[in-house]
């Protein structure tokens, strides 16, 4: 079964900025393939490109099979695509714009109706409202919705998540799964790296470059070293401890514990385990507790991504 | 260090530092200076002049030379009769005329002062008085001249500060002048057409160029073009209904003009219409090329008023004859669009003339705005880079 | 005061300062009541996480103790000033970095600092001072001279926090900050606002990464213009039974999205 998408050795550079630095990949049919960096990572510019908006400057890519440069025209019909910033338009009710869009796909918003239903119920509420008075997860919903009503072959969602809260989140990645069960190919990007578990596949960018590419879980154990969390009262204090131990690879806050990697490849882990413990004893932690953790995406990528940029 | 020294500070910095605005604020006075010390004539050149010359004799072909030997004047043509002069007059030909009588050399050898008369086409902003006083002048030289030359009873010729006492039978021209088209010189009606061309082209350029960069700035464009949507698609979505509404601006503009300010409009209101059809079809246009040049609404705007109001009021004859400029802006204001226009609506409302005299006009607005629609499409990419 | 120590006590004890009292402060927009009667505190030195969802009212709130709008109800004092009455006063106290603006791009960080400075009244030598010592912390001497839009993006936040506090505000409040920064550069900006804590400045911070709602002393949940939930997360994930602060906002505020009624 051939890709969905197929890119190869793609570059893009905007004056003295490499956007795109050699990237390649795959995305097969029916996927929620996820692409997980930073701002100024590449993954507008990549979007832009697998859509027909920009070309890069060499490689090439493949779409549903046709070519992003020569066969943009046919491709534009069976992309739907969701654009980084909002791109609606603000006077417009939401009604107006669904309108909008599917005419000028050449449908119109009766016959798709029932095909968007499950999104659109959502925010049917809110038909007559202006697009740029609705919340930050409603206005995704609707771009999500405009996106789709031209029931395209192919979703790519550029951060769709950035800006909005928790729960919209959840709800909008429900949504996307719920997509990707009936079979559509969803190509999405955010920055928030725990939402790449909810991704078959991921793929971390950083600096234009793909650091990392396979499921999540395969990306998370691929660290390849042992990981604690390590749970402390008074935090701040106890990072700098950890940050001493003489062995220590990395220390990073995750949430309410700290991340510690061991630069030893060869110890054991509950030997590990038991050092930091009573290092944090001595240094007056006597409550702390170390335990093995299952490193997460976000370690991987911290450890992959080099300096901070 | 006070809060306001920071703030002028800062904002040297971004004056400084913002090239394009920089440029358009230093260089642009600069530029206009120089455009409107150029434009900006009250004196005459190259006034285009027709003689009526029923029988040519000495006389004639005498005071004819005076006008061909300075170049205030150019003659146009040499014409046998006076109504010849009508349609020389309908197509701006001749921006006036001089009629010559019969006998001109025998009416100054005699008693009865010769008959000229002076015909002035007062729709032109060379407003009739200052034509009609050139061409006074001209006559009046010419008259002193055969004054000075012809020998007294005693045969010795006078100076000519020697009054001549009305026997002697010395030669007088008498000239009466008529103003053509614009009998009582009212200045909206010379200024009207203009105005109309003014207002359509900022509001046509300038609706387009901030409509199209809007959409760049907020970002709605991006999804425009990811459509199916081809370039010239959108840009019909565009130009249809400021072109509507440029319409109804230009029937609004004449209505006023006729009611308010009492300017004629003797040929078709239906032709004027179309014709400004065509101008604001051509202006519309330049507002999408100006768009394609740059995404910031406020860059937009400053390149359609440059791009469109600076040229029109320069360089169409709007309130600055043409004729009085130098050869480098009388060759570009043959290109711009509202130069033509200018001359067509003055045309068909102070002339009353129609298609027959106007066709070649027409033709070539029609032309500059068809040339511009296919420019600004093929620079609206369908892509962003 | 050791803001290492957990304190989930409550509200104001006397003779500590108070960056912040709001009592049951209100805002309504017509007949839209955006902020409804919130009543909380932010310590001296205290990292206190203000979340929300869209539309629950926190930015109104904000821009009610920055002294931006007018309260409709209720009272508030911020570093010491009444927000009604003393709106100057406040705004010289503190300190305000949000994601959408905090530097001039085409000026340089150098350039940056002196204004801030200069609007702030500082002396030109405490400018000069603190202008260095601000770079070479942030390790950015090399390119103190080079417009701020040529920073990556993460060294522009941290610059940003930094000029926050240029003034040595009492409290500064950051509007998500760490949006759409990597993972390293986020850590390192909050131990710049650990460090700005720890000298005893008042943080609050607004945020829709859940994992640096731990990062918090205290927060509060935002919820149609009320305060849901607001104490330690630690205390808040055991009376509420939730494994995250996560999971606890959106048990919250789940019910109130799917009506939200949008901003105002």
């Amino acid at each position: 079964m051939s890709s969905s998408v197929s890119a190869r050795s793609l570059r893009k550079q905007f004056g003295e900025t490499r956007a795109l630095d050699e990237v390649s990949f795959d995305v097969e049919p029916g996927e929620l393939f996820g692409f997980i960096g930073p701002d100024g990572g590449g993954k507008s510019t990549l979007f832009r490109i697998l859509v027909t908006v920009m070309t890069p400057d060499s490689g090439e890519a493949q779409v549903l099979g046709l070519d992003v440069v020569r066969d943009l025209w046919a491709l534009r019909r069976r992309v739907g695509y969701m654009p980084g910033r909002f791109s609606l338009y603000p006077d417009l009710s939401v009604e107006e714009n669904l309108r909008f869009f599917a005419s000028v796909f050449g449908t119109t918003l009766e016959r798709e109706l029932q095909y968007i239903a499950p999104i659109y119920d959502q925010i049917a509420p809110f038909r007559d409202r202006r697009a740029a008075a609705l919340s930050g997860g409603m206005k995704q919903k609707l771009a999500l919705c405009c996106a789709l009503v031209h029931r395209p072959e192919i979703l790519v969602l550029d951060e769709p998540t950035t800006g909005i809260d928790a729960v919209s989140r959840r709800e909008l990645w429900d949504l996307l799964g719920r997509l990707r069960e009936q079979g559509m190919t969803v190509v999405v990007s955010t920055p928030y790296m725990d939402e790449a578990n909810r991704c078959d596949r991921v793929a971390l960018m950083q600096s234009g470059r793909v650091i990392a590419l396979d499921t999540p879980a395969a990306v998370a154990a691929s660290l390849g070293r042992p990981l604690f969390a390590v749970r402390a009262g008074a935090r701040h204090r106890a990072l700098n401890v950890l940050r001493s131990f003489p062995h220590a690879h990395s220390v990073l806050p995750f949430g309410d514990v700290h991340h510690v990697t061991d630069v030893r490849r060869d110890v054991p882990a509950d030997v590990i385990a038991d050092e930091l413990r009573r290092y944090l004893a001595d240094a007056g932690f006597a409550d702390a507790e170390v335990a093995p953790a299952a490193p997460t995406v976000e370690d991987v990528f911290i450890d992959r991504m080099g300096a901070p940029r | 260090m006070s809060p306001l020294v920071a703030l002028l500070r800062k904002e040297a910095y971004h004056i400084r530092r913002d090239r394009r605005t920089l440029v358009v604020v230093l260089a642009l006075p600069v530029v206009q200076v120089l455009l409107f010390g150029s434009a900006i004539r009250t004196d005459v050149n190259r006034v285009r002049l027709a003689i009526v010359d029923p029988a040519p004799d000495e006389a004639t072909l005498e005071l004819r030379s005076r006008f061909t030997a300075t170049d205030t004047f150019h003659l146009v043509a040499v014409v046998p009769r006076a109504s010849d002069l009508d349609p020389l007059f309908r197509t701006s030909q001749a921006q006036a005329g001089v009629v010559l009588p019969v006998g001109f050399a025998e009416d100054l050898a005699g008693r009865s002062p010769a008959q000229v008369q002076i015909i002035v086409d007062a729709t032109d902003p060379n407003t009739g008085s200052v034509l009609r006083a050139y061409i006074e002048a001209v006559i009046r030289g010419y008259e002193q001249e055969r004054i000075r030359l012809k020998p007294d009873s005693t045969g010795v010729t006078g100076t000519s500060t020697s009054p001549l006492p009305a026997e002697s039978g010395f030669s007088r021209i008498t000239a009466t002048s008529r103003m053509r088209f614009n009998p009582t010189r009212e200045s909206s009606n010379i200024f009207v057409p203009g105005l109309m061309a003014f207002v359509l082209t900022i509001l046509a350029s300038l609706m387009t160029a901030i409509s199209l960069t809007r959409e760049k700035e907020t970002g709605t464009i991006e999804a425009l073009l990811v459509s199916p949507l081809r370039p010239w698609s959108i840009i019909l979505g565009k130009v249809l209904p400021y072109l509507a509404i440029g319409l109804v601006a230009a029937v609004a503009i004449i209505a006023e003009a006729r009611l308010v300010f009492d300017v004629p409009l003797r040929g078709s209101a239906v032709l004027l219409v179309g014709e400004a059809l065509l101008f604001i079809l051509a202006s519309l246009a330049l507002g999408i090329l100006v768009s394609t040049r740059t995404s910031s609404q406020r860059v937009a705007m400053m390149g359609a008023m440059l791009g469109s109001m600076l040229p029109n009021i320069l360089l169409s004859g709007f309130i600055f004859p043409i004729e009085s400029m130098p050869l480098p802006l009388r060759l570009i204001s043959q290109v711009v669009p509202g130069q033509w226009f200018v001359t067509i609506a003055r045309g068909i409302m102070l002339k009353g003339v129609g298609l027959e005299y106007l066709w070649k006009e027409t033709l070539i607005l029609g032309g500059m705005a068809a040339l511009l629609l296919a420019v600004s499409t093929r620079a609206f990419k369908a892509r962003l880079g | 005061m050791n803001r290492d120590e957990a304190d989930p006590g409550n509200p104001v004890e006397a003779g500590l300062d108070t960056a912040i009292e709001a009592n049951e402060l209100t805002r309504k927009f017509g007949a839209f009541t955006a902020v409804d009667r919130i009543s909380f505190d932010v310590r001296q030195g205290e990292v206190f996480g203000f979340l929300g969802a869209n539309g629950a009212g926190k930015t109104t709130a904000i821009r009610m103790l920055t002294g931006l709008l007018t309260p409709s109800g209720g009272s508030a004092r911020v570093a010491g000033h009444d927000v009604y009455t003393e709106g100057e006063q406040i705004k010289r106290r503190i300190g305000y970095m949000s994601q959408r603006f905090s530097l001039y791009e085409d000026l340089s960080p150098r350039e940056n600092i002196r204004l801030y400075g200069g609007i702030y009244d500082l002396t030109a030598a405490e400018i000069r001072e603190r202008s260095a010592e601000m770079l070479s912390r942030l390790g950015i001497e090399a390119v103190g001279s080079r417009p701020v839009r040529e920073l990556p993006l993460g060294w522009r936040q941290k610059l940003a926090f930094s000029v926050a506090l240029l003034h040595r505000p009492s409290i500064v409040f950051l509007d998500e900050p760490t949006s759409g920064v990597d993972p390293v550069t986020r850590r390192q900006f909050w131990e710049l606002i650990y460090e700005a804590a720890g000298r005893g400045t008042s943080v609050l911070v607004t945020t829709h990464y859940m994992d640096e709602a731990e990062y918090c002393d205290r927060l509060s949940i935002m919820v149609a213009g009320r305060i849901a939930a607001i104490g330690a997360p630690a205390e808040l994930k055991k009376e509420h039974g939730t494994g995250s602060i996560d999971d606890l906002f959106v048990r919250l505020a789940r019910p109130a999205v799917s009506e939200s009624k949008g901003p105002a």
